[in-house]
Order: structure tokens, then sequence, then C-alpha cells
């Protein structure tokens, strides 16, 4: 076990659990005192304090100071339920309750709004030696995401993407991880400390377009065979990203290239799309979500797509044959430059840190697989077909995106099934930013899709789709988040993030759609959320805050699917 | 060592029937289990922090309490809250009893029983008061006198 200075790589190896850094929060001098020297018995490295706000200071004083939070119920000067909050969304600690009262709907309401543990006073020792299980289970479970997410191995993100599915876990309410994935807009902005991702192991490696971009750069100019983890990094000179980023990238792409090569033949026959080669010149693909999303690989060539290697190799095929897509009108993405996404420009780092790995979903169903058309492979865009499937299946989320040649979509196709193959393709953007987004959402999954920028109707179309697919999927893990919810938050993200684009229109139409019996505007602000640049993945994750808070309170009414599906339905069909 | 002996005897005794008596429970021994040597005053130190958070709360109470315009319940309530939170910490059973009953009243917002309660809650504090300073005493006798304190399960 690594402890970090992020928490999991320090000299505390070893003595793991021993040095476990506790934050203690009560306002009871008494108990203070006493936990102090509980906590201190156990070997722990104590930190007290009697206020809330107080606890908040030092935790963002000190982003990666302390492993784990315990805090009482109740306190003078904030609520501890609110405290939870924040510090799941900003710090993404595990956080224990403790109260005298031990109520069920007190303990309940601990739960949803994320803790990992609620104990009652007294507090036995034996129950204080166990807490580093929740730092343990975290840490796992944040390793675990992250290579789902830089994974283009579809199969192994949609093998987790369909277990988490399989549990049924779309986010209702609130979950534990999802919770904390809230983002409390307050702090979205605030002094939320951009960590240095290289030095926390907490760090999202976000593989954006840019950065795929330049990671495929280097990698053609070495030469492809003999690329090494090391020399790209060198070549790519990106400060923050490590050998094991790249590495990781790297094996993931050789797999997502493999692949694409693979599937595409297969899908040319399979389908019969002439389009089977599409490189990137094609720009009517449309193949987005059913929902006429086109996504444009326009700019497929160029960019970085990132391709989920799901199931299917999209191809860049007008999906208009699909017959299942609505509408879906192909609109080539009028994406300047290659890269897939639909410009992510500015926001897509924002959305990339949303997708980044949020692991909080875990439901790592995107792997990015970036691929780089450049000429050199022939992009099977996943997402053509992706979407129309998806809606199919009621609960694959993923499907979406497809269009969404942001790349930070996650691809939905991770749950694609079989059938589905060769149709939808996920994006692999797009299921990395799902997967981020699911992570790090939480109940919002999709706000953080928004990246997309999806420069015409189509694009939003396939953004929603996109978002609603990333969404389910990113429920997955915590709590079957129907997708349909997801469509909305999608929606929601596609108005909220902003994105310049063309989408007003489309979005102000969901919007009202969404709008029903949902108060909060879709452009929650997210447009005014500096997306920050992709090297601060934390902050990206900032963007989706309004979203979140949205969503936050709606959490704890669970997502009614149908009732979003029928505006989606009713939207798009 | 006959005087040792004896103190610790009388300690034990005395431990035994506070027990007995219901004035600290459990988490009483814990505390002790809890001071070593890092830490000698341990329980001393935290039975400080208790009286001096039980007398501030009490006093909010009162004043609370006392309020002709109406009282203020809920602040009463949070008050009691936090006194059953601390009781809990040093092992104050009875204080703790009390404080349940008094959130009952505070919930139907019954002044009469509150002040029953405050008062109850009062003397059952000074009581334990009382018999912590004794136990400690007897401690300190002991120490002393060169012996160490009995572990009392």
């Amino acid at each position: 076990m690594v402890l970090a200075e992020s928490g999991f790589s320090s000299p505390r190896n070893d003595a793991f659990p021993a040095g476990l850094r506790v934050l203690v929060v009560d306002d009871d001098p008494t108990w203070l005192k006493i936990l102090e020297k509980m906590l201190k018995k156990c070997s722990y490295e104590v930190t007290t304090c009697c206020l809330a706000r107080e606890a908040l200071n030092l935790l963002r004083e000190r982003k990666d100071g302390y492993d784990i939070v315990i805090s009482d119920v109740n306190m003078p000067d904030m609520d501890g339920f609110k405290l939870l909050e924040h510090v799941g969304l900003e710090m993404d600690l595990p956080v224990i309750m403790m109260s005298v009262d031990g109520e069920t709907s007190r303990v309940m309401k601990g739960v949803q709004h994320g803790a990992c543990d609620y104990l009652l006073k007294p507090i036995r020792m034996k129950e204080l030696r166990n807490i580093w299980q929740h730092v343990f289970r975290k840490k796992i479970h944040e390793v675990r995401d992250i290579e789902s997410l830089e994974g283009f191995e579809s199969i192994q993100m949609t093998r987790s993407g369909y277990d988490l599915f399989d549990d049924g876990h779309f986010l209702s309410g609130d979950d534990t991880t999802s919770g904390r994935k809230r983002k409390d807009a307050d702090n979205k902005h605030d002094d939320r400390e951009l960590s240095d991702p290289s030095s926390t192991k907490k760090a999202r490696v976000v593989w954006t377009v840019d950065l795929h971009q330049k990671f495929v750069k280097a990698v053609n100019q070495i030469g492809f065979d003999k690329v090494g983890p090391k020399k790209i990094l060198d070549l790519m000179n990106v400060p923050w990203l490590t050998r094991e980023n790249v590495a990781s990238h790297l094996q993931k792409y050789r797999l997502y290239l493999s692949r694409l090569q693979k599937e595409s033949d297969i899908k040319n026959s399979f389908i019969g799309m002439k389009h089977s080669d599409l490189p990137s010149k094609d720009s009517t693909a449309s193949f987005g979500p059913h929902k006429a999303m086109n996504m444009i690989p326009d700019d497929v060539p160029n960019g970085t797509y990132s391709f989920s290697a799901s199931n299917s190799l999209a191809q860049n095929v007008d999906l208009k044959g699909q017959g299942d897509l609505k509408g879906i009108t192909s609109a080539p993405v009028a994406e300047p430059k290659g890269a897939l996404s639909i410009d992510i420009h500015d926001s897509h780092e924002a959305k990339s840190t949303q997708m980044s790995f949020d692991h909080s979903l875990g439901s790592v169903d995107s792997a990015v697989s970036f691929a780089s058309f450049n000429s050199t492979t022939p992009l099977q865009y996943p997402w053509t077909e992706i979407p129309e499937i998806q809606f199919k299946q009621e609960c694959e989320p993923l499907h979406l995106e497809n269009g969404f040649s942001q790349l930070p979509l996650p691809g939905p196709s991770m749950i694609e099934n079989e059938a589905n193959r060769s149709r939808i393709e996920v994006k692999p953007l797009l299921e990395e930013s799902r997967s981020n987004f699911v992570e790090h959402l939480g109940p919002v999954g999709a706000e953080d899709l928004f990246p997309i920028q999806s420069k015409s109707q189509s694009l939003n179309n396939q953004v929603f789709d996109l978002i609603s697919a990333t969404k389910s999927s990113m429920k997955t893990q915590d709590v079957g988040l129907n997708y349909l919810a997801d469509s909305e938050f999608a929606l929601r993200n596609l108005n909220a993030s902003g994105v310049g684009v063309p989408l007003a229109t489309l979005s102000e139409d969901l919007q009202i759609c969404w709008l029903q019996g949902d108060c909060y505007p879709m452009n929650y602000g997210l447009q005014d959320l500096e997306c920050s640049t992709y090297d601060n993945p934390a902050l990206m994750a900032e963007t989706p805050f309004h979203l979140y808070d949205v969503l936050r309170f709606d959490h704890e009414h669970l997502f009614d699917p149908t009732e979003y599906y029928a505006i989606d339905q009713g939207l798009f069909a | 060592m006959d005087v040792v002996n004896q103190l610790q005897r009388q300690f034990i005794d005395y431990s035994a029937s506070l027990h007995r008596e219901g004035f600290l429970d459990d988490q009483f021994t814990q505390l002790q289990k809890l001071q070593d040597d890092n830490s000698p005053d341990f329980v001393v130190e935290v039975a400080s922090l208790f009286f001096e958070d039980c007398e501030k709360l009490i006093n909010n109470m009162a004043r609370a309490l006392e309020q002709q315009q109406g009282v203020d319940f809920k602040q009463v309530d949070a008050s009691v809250h936090q006194l059953k939170g601390s009781s809990s910490s040093i092992g104050a059973m009875r204080v703790k009893d009390v404080c349940i009953a008094f959130r009952s009243f505070c919930e139907a917002q019954n002044r009469e029983g509150c002040l029953r309660c405050l008062q109850q809650v009062t003397h059952e504090y000074s009581l334990l008061k009382n018999k912590l300073q004794t136990l400690f005493r007897l401690q300190q006798q002991i120490l002393a006198a060169g012996g160490s304190i009995p572990v009392v399960e």
C-alpha cells in the first residue's frame, strides 16, 4: 500500500494502516480528547478540530494531507451532513460520521450524504482500529477506475460496466460514492486547490483530445513499432504526466488499434456499411445516438478520437440507414480540427476533467481509446451506431455517445451487447469521459459529459445521448442511474456546459422538457465554469458543480427513469 | 505496603460501587485503559473537560428555560443532546439517562417537565462530580504511597 503524498505512497507504506492520517471533527471537547487518544493508540496520525469550518480549511490547505475524516453529526457552525458533503465533493475523502444518536433515520441520512460509516457514541477502540478499510477501499476503487478509464480495453470496461449495471445500481438518491462525487457548487470555484496531478494519486489523468493528440504525435514520431512509454513521455513534454500514465495509455491505444482493425473488418461485412473505412473524411458520419445526433467524424482524421473500443466499431456510417436513429442528421460536426471532440475547446477541458476518473462510480467503461486517425488508421468511429442501440437497451446507458466526437465523452458502447457490436461503437472518448463522469458525478454523471460541445444540433443530440449513455453507465457502479436520467443530465450538461454551439435551440427545447418536474434551469452556470485546463483534473471536476447541485437535490428522490425517458423520447422522437 | 494495599482495595471497592450504582459504565473503564505512560493523567483530564462542558450546558439550559417570553425548546434540546454526548464520553450513565427523558420533554415542549429534568440533571452531575473527585483522590494517594492504580474490570 503506498501512502503517497496523496495518501498512498509515503514511507508509511509498510506500516499501513499505521500512520493513517485522520482528521477528527467534534465540538465536544471531551470526545475530541478521547478520540485523539484512541486514534493515537491505533498508531494513526491525528489532527483534531472542533469546528466544521476549521476542518474544511485544514482540508483545503493540505489537499492530500489527510486520509480520512471522522466527524460528529451535530456541530454548532455547520451541520455534520453538510460537512460530509463538502468533504466528499471537494476532497473525495472517506468520511465517517459519529453521533450519540443512533436513530435509523439519522444513520440513513448519513449514508445518503455519502458517509462511509456511521459510528455510535460511545465509540470503541475496535471500531476505530478498522477505519483504515475505508481508505483502502477507496484507493482500490480509484486505481481500478483509472485503469478502466484509460483503458481502451472496452471489454474490460464493459465488463466492469456490466457488472455495475447488473447490480442495477443506478444512482438513485445518494449513493455513497456518488454522493462524494457531487460537487458542491459553492465550492467549485473556491479554494479548490489544483493539486498537482503528478503528485497525487488521486489526480486522474484525463486523456483529452489534445493530450491524446500529443501522444499520438509522439508515437508516430517515434515509430509505432519502436515506441516505449518513456520515449513518448519525453516527446510529449507534458510535465505532469507520468510514465505510468503513458504506459497504460499506450497499452490501451495498441489494443484499441488492433481492435479497430479487427472490428472494422467485421463491421464491414456485418453491417455492410459502406463507410467502413471511414477515415475521417467522412464527415457525415452520423453516428450518433439514434437521437439524431450526428457525430461528426469530420475531424476524425485529425482529431484524436477516443474510441472505446467497444464491442463494435462504429463506422462512420450514415446512421440514417440505421433506421433507429431518429432523425439523425448528418451534420458533420464542423470540428475544425481534427479532434473528434466536438470541440471541446476550453470547455473540453472541463469536460475532460469531468470525465476524468472520478472513480466513485467505478464504472469505467470508457476505455478511451484515442486513435489518431491521422490517416494512419481507418477509423471506425465507434460513434456511429451506438445511440440507437443503446436506447434500445434500456439500461445500457453507455450507448451514448457516439457521436460525440468529443473526446471526453465516454464511449457508450461499453455496454453494447454483441448484437450491437457492429453498430455501436462507443466513443472511446465518450466512454472515458463517461466513466469519468460517472465516477465523478455520482448521481450527476452526465454533467461531466458536457464537454461535448456540439457544434450543431446534431451534436447536441449526440451529446445528449452520450451523456445519457454515460450517465447510465456511470451510475452503474453505484446506483443504477437510469440512463434516461443520464440523458437528462446529459442534457443539462449540454446546456450547462454552455458550449458555445448552436445547441441553443435544441438545448432549450430539451431544457424545457427536462424541466418538467425539475426546476433547475439547464444552464446552471456551467457556462460560467471555467474549464481549467485538463491539466487539472481536479479543477475540471468542478465544472459540473452546478449540475451536481441540482442533481444533489434530486438525488434524494430516485430518478424516475421513465420520466426522463419520456421526455427523451418526446424530444427526439 | 499495607497502606498501599489498603488504598488499592478501597479504590477497587469504590470503583465497583460506582459502577454498580450506575454512576459510571463501561466507558469509564475504557478510559482508564487508554491511560498510559504517555498520558498518565488522561482520565483526570477527560473528567475535567467533562465537568466544564457540563456546567456550561446546564447553564445554557437553565437560561433558556427561564425565558419568560417563551422557551426556545430547540435550543434546550440542542444543549441536552450535547450533554448526552458528553456524558457518554465519560460513561456518566445516570446523567445520560436523565438526558434521554429530558429530550422527550423538550420535544413535547413541556416546560415543567424540562425544569424537573434540569434539576435532576444538575443533581446527578453534582453527585458524579463528587464521586469522581473522591476516586481521583484515592488514586493520588495510592500513587503518593508508591503504589499503582489497580485496573478494575
